[in-house]
Parts: C-alpha cells; sequence; structure tokens
C-alpha cells in the first residue's frame, strides 16, 4: 500500500472502486466517499460511468487551462464544473481535450447520421455570397469593370436563390 | 390553447381509449438541436437567452405539427401546472427548475413538445404510447427538417449536431421506451437485465428519468451513445434490445406461474384489496399495486379494457395530478389520504379477479 488510490474527481484517498463493462470498453473509476455519494454510484440504476469519466478526464489538465473559447470566452474550467460547453465553437477550441474524452463515449468519433441539408445549402449560398461581395469590391478599386458587372450578375442570382431559401 | 384546457385535455398518455400495449408503455424520441453562432443556454446571457428563445418560439409554433399548440414561458407557469407537464413527459425536471428566458412549445394532442433553452436551444420530443419507434422517427424527424428550414443549426461534418454536452454529439437523439417489467423485478432479475442493456451501450432508469427511482416496476430504456451510428442504426440496435427485454419478461411470467402461482395470484389479490380498501397510499406505494393489477390484466385476472383504467391511474395517481383534480395544493401526508380515496372510488366498481382464467395462459 505505498501508493492509495485517490479520487478522481477531488483527490482524497479514494474508497469506492468501480469498474464497468459498457459496450465492451472497460472503464474504470476510484471515488472517495463523499463523491461516490454525491455522484449516487451506489444506485446501479440511475447511474453512468462516462458522464462521470467525463469529467475525470479532465483533471490531470492543467496545460490547457489558459485556453480560452474565442467567441464566447468559456474555459476548460468553466467545463470541468459544469460539464457541457459554452457554445458551438467551444468545439474548435478545446478539440485537444475533446477528443480523448469521446473515444470512449460513443460509438465512433464522426458523425455518420442525419444532416441538415437546407441549412448547409443556405449557409454555401451565403459564403457565396460574401465571397462575391468581397470580389465585387475589389474590382471596382482596381477599375475592372467587366469582371465587376459579372460578380454583380452573380451577386443578384445567388440573392434570388437565397430568397426561394428564407432564413431566419 | 391555454396551459389550462392543455392540462384538461385527455394527453397522448392519460387517453384511455389508447392504451393497447402491453408491456411497451410509450415510446420516446427526442433530438438536441442548438442555433450557429449563439452560446448554449447554460453560458448566455439573459438578453442572449431571450433573443434565443423568441428566435425558436417563432419557428415552432410556425411549424404545421404545433398548429393550435401551446406556446408558453417557463416563468409564466405555476408551480403545479410544472407539476403536471413533469409527470405526462411533456417538460423535464431541469426545464421546470429553469430561469428566465426558457419556455415550451406542446402540440395540441400532447404528442410533440419542444422545449427551449433547457440544456440544449432545442429539445425536440415526440412521444407515442406503445413500442412506435419508427413512426416515432419518421414524425420527429419531419418536424426536425420543417424546423432546419427556418434555424440555422449548430452542425460540424465531423461532429455532427453540437450540443452542450458531449454526450449528445452527432445525431443528438435520445430514443426511449417506457416498459413494465413486474416479473423481471418479483423475480430479482433486473439487475441481471441492466447489467446486460449497459454492455449493449444502451441505459435503464426510472420512471421520470435521471436519478428516480423504478417505482411500479417501470423502467426506461434509451441509447447511451448518440455520434458514430446513424438515427436508424441507433433505433434498430434499441429496438433489438427492447425484443429481447420483452422476451425476457415473458419468460419471467411463465416461470413464476409454473413455480409458485400462488403466491403471484396472492400479490395481484392484495394489491386489488389494498386499492379497493385502503386509506392511506403513497404514490410509490400505488405505482407498486397498480403494476400488480396492471400485471393481473395481462395474465387475465382482469379483462383487457381494464389495463387503459391502470395506465391511466399511474399518471393521475402523481402528486401534481392529484391536487390539480382536489384543486388545491395539499402536504404528502394529505395526499397520501387524497390518493387513497381517489384509487378507492376508482376499484369500487372495478371487475372481480378471476384467478381460473390465467390457467390457459392468455396473452
Amino acid at each position: 500500500m505505498a501508493n492509495p488510490l485517490k479520487c478522481d474527481l477531488c483527490s482524497k484517498a479514494a474508497t469506492v472502486h468501480l469498474t464497468q463493462i459498457l459496450d465492451n470498453k472497460v472503464h474504470k473509476v476510484d471515488l472517495c466517499e463523499e463523491c461516490a455519494q454525491e455522484k449516487g454510484v451506489t444506485d446501479p440504476s440511475g447511474f453512468s460511468l462516462a458522464d462521470l469519466l467525463l469529467k475525470a478526464s479532465l483533471n490531470p489538465d492543467p496545460a490547457s487551462g489558459g485556453v480560452r473559447c474565442e467567441q464566447c470566452g468559456f474555459a476548460p474550467s468553466d467545463f470541468k464544473k459544469q460539464g457541457r460547453f459554452g457554445c458551438p465553437a467551444c468545439y474548435d477550441a478545446f478539440k485537444g481535450i475533446l477528443d480523448p474524452m469521446l473515444e470512449g463515449m460513443h460509438k465512433g468519433i464522426v458523425h455518420s447520421g442525419k444532416v441538415p441539408q437546407k441549412a448547409l445549402e443556405r449557409k454555401s449560398l451565403y459564403d457565396k455570397l460574401t465571397r462575391l461581395e468581397v470580389d465585387l469590391t475589389e474590382a471596382i478599386k482596381a477599375e475592372r469593370y467587366e469582371e465587376a458587372a459579372r460578380c454583380r450578375d452573380e451577386i443578384n442570382q445567388v440573392r434570388q436563390a437565397v430568397e426561394q431559401k428564407p432564413a431566419r | 390553447m391555454t396551459i389550462g384546457s392543455l392540462i384538461d385535455t385527455p394527453s397522448e398518455l392519460t387517453d384511455s381509449s389508447s392504451s393497447k400495449s402491453a408491456i411497451v408503455l410509450m415510446t420516446r424520441i427526442r433530438l438536441a438541436r442548438n442555433l450557429a453562432g449563439q452560446p448554449f443556454p447554460g453560458w448566455a446571457k439573459p438578453a442572449q437567452r431571450e433573443k434565443i428563445l423568441g428566435a425558436c418560439r417563432d419557428a415552432v409554433t410556425a411549424t404545421s405539427a404545433m398548429k393550435r399548440g401551446l406556446a408558453v414561458g417557463v416563468g409564466d407557469l405555476g408551480e403545479l401546472e410544472k407539476k403536471i407537464l413533469v409527470e405526462r413527459h411533456l417538460i423535464s425536471r431541469e426545464l421546470s427548475g429553469s430561469k428566465q428566458g426558457s419556455g415550451v412549445v406542446i402540440s395540441r394532442d400532447q404528442a410533440f413538445s419542444v422545449m427551449i433553452n433547457e440544456e440544449d436551444h432545442l429539445r425536440i420530443q415526440m412521444l407515442r404510447v406503445g413500442f412506435q419507434l419508427k413512426k416515432a422517427w419518421a414524425a420527429i424527424n419531419e418536424m426536425d427538417t420543417a424546423l432546419e428550414g427556418s434555424l440555422d443549426f449548430a452542425f460540424s461534418p465531423v461532429l455532427g449536431y453540437l450540443t452542450a454536452c458531449p454526450t449528445n454529439l452527432g445525431t443528438g437523439m435520445r430514443a426511449s421506451a417506457m416498459m413494465h417489467l413486474p416479473a423481471l423485478v418479483i423475480s430479482n432479475q433486473m439487475e441481471k437485465v441492466v447489467r446486460a442493456v449497459n454492455q449493449l451501450g444502451m441505459v435503464v432508469r426510472g420512471l421520470f428519468g435521471e436519478g428516480s427511482d423504478a417505482s411500479g416496476s417501470i423502467f426506461q430504456i434509451s441509447n447511451q451513445m448518440t455520434l458514430g451510428e446513424s438515427e436508424e442504426e441507433i433505433l434498430r440496435r434499441l429496438s433489438g434490445v427492447l425484443q429481447s427485454i420483452i422476451e425476457h419478461e415473458l419468460n419471467a411470467r411463465a416461470r413464476l406461474l409454473e413455480a409458485d402461482s400462488g403466491k403471484l395470484f396472492d400479490k395481484i389479490g392484495r394489491a386489488f384489496g389494498i386499492l379497493q380498501n385502503g386509506h392511506v397510499l403513497s404514490s410509490n406505494e400505488a405505482m407498486n399495486l397498480l403494476s400488480l393489477i396492471r400485471l393481473g390484466v395481462d395474465l387475465g385476472v382482469f379483462p383487457d379494457a381494464k389495463r387503459s383504467v391502470t395506465d391511466r391511474l399511474f399518471i393521475e395517481a402523481q402528486p401534481g395530478h392529484l391536487q390539480h383534480a382536489q384543486k388545491g395544493e395539499f402536504e404528502a401526508g394529505q395526499r397520501d389520504l387524497l390518493r387513497a380515496e381517489r384509487l378507492r372510488s376508482e376499484f369500487a366498481n372495478f371487475s372481480r379477479p378471476d384467478f381460473t382464467l390465467s390457467a390457459n395462459g392468455n396473452n
């Protein structure tokens, strides 16, 4: 007993040791009495190791503590507190912490289900519009009027298409 | 539609005519969706929450499924009304306790409900009586596609629909079935079933979801994983698991009848006696007694038509529904008296148990 196990959540001495086999993967968690109580580990029906592991896996990661999501200001320490992210862009900002977490959590790590087709088409139209508008401004600035006229025509076409797919 | 009239309208769950299913009481599918470029509800500032609520509510109420439905802010609901909606599985406990800037839209038939600013911007739910995963998926898929026409959802080609919690990534779909498994409980096999189901990547919970107990031998079985498989694959696997649980339950019933029918009939008969004559019943005890009556119906001790009565009472014996029926708020001790009174009157005219019928193995 040279090195007693520590609780994965609060690093007190662990007295509860759990092994759960989920989808043929072995998950192990060591907890202290209090955390075990708090997480409802004693109730086998209402308890999922996946949620626990999610938070536990963030513990030994002080290195990335300084990173924040540029979009919403969320920090990894906030995730540890809430178990939830701040905004969709957090998934890019915290890719480094997320990827190892996803391994055991799901069947795979790449989406293979439904795709929001209409929304994606709309987005690609908007992206195209933005690109064309930049091209148009540049063409006018450089006095390339033939190109500018072509851009304007294309912009009108895209606008019409957008109107057929109304956004918010 | 107002909240008052919604509560007084029979729901998909409490509508007595629609209850035909023996082991799967109801099927539920929910989809988690978020708006692109907006902070998730738990991280959004109050003003942002209000804006998101408005945008989502406009989009949801415009769908054809929500025509003449109810759209209401959580802050505008009374405590009792929230309790009733939770008991009908139309809102979650989390939403009912949430701060300003949350709401719900419920369809007229109470089959669809969309929670706004719960854990995610949108939690779209479809609920159907019986074992109907395919139909529920077809309906909710259509609703989701309709919403996509006016809302830009946060989506990544690799991670799928982006959700506040990574455990919902990908499809954002949780499909579940509410199952009545009295024989597996009586014969102490539930723990084994829970373990086996967990190994297949599915979760077992009590009647009211996470952390609730399994009173009335009612369990919710749902998929745990949402990423890496298509919706259809998840539903196919879940359906397979449910089928095998149904088989196990039926086998357990057959074994109980074979090994010790006297003991089983004793439980059912006593449950009937207490429901007919008891004066103090907690909601937990009421659920367990009703569960035995329902088992009696399945075995042919009571006529088939009485199943709908037990299914209705499962909901109406809950604290919120009970207090609504009595038009007042009562503390737990008084509720137990009122509940017993209510059940006595329901069971005064219930068919008498006929224990000879079940010998020919009805069901």
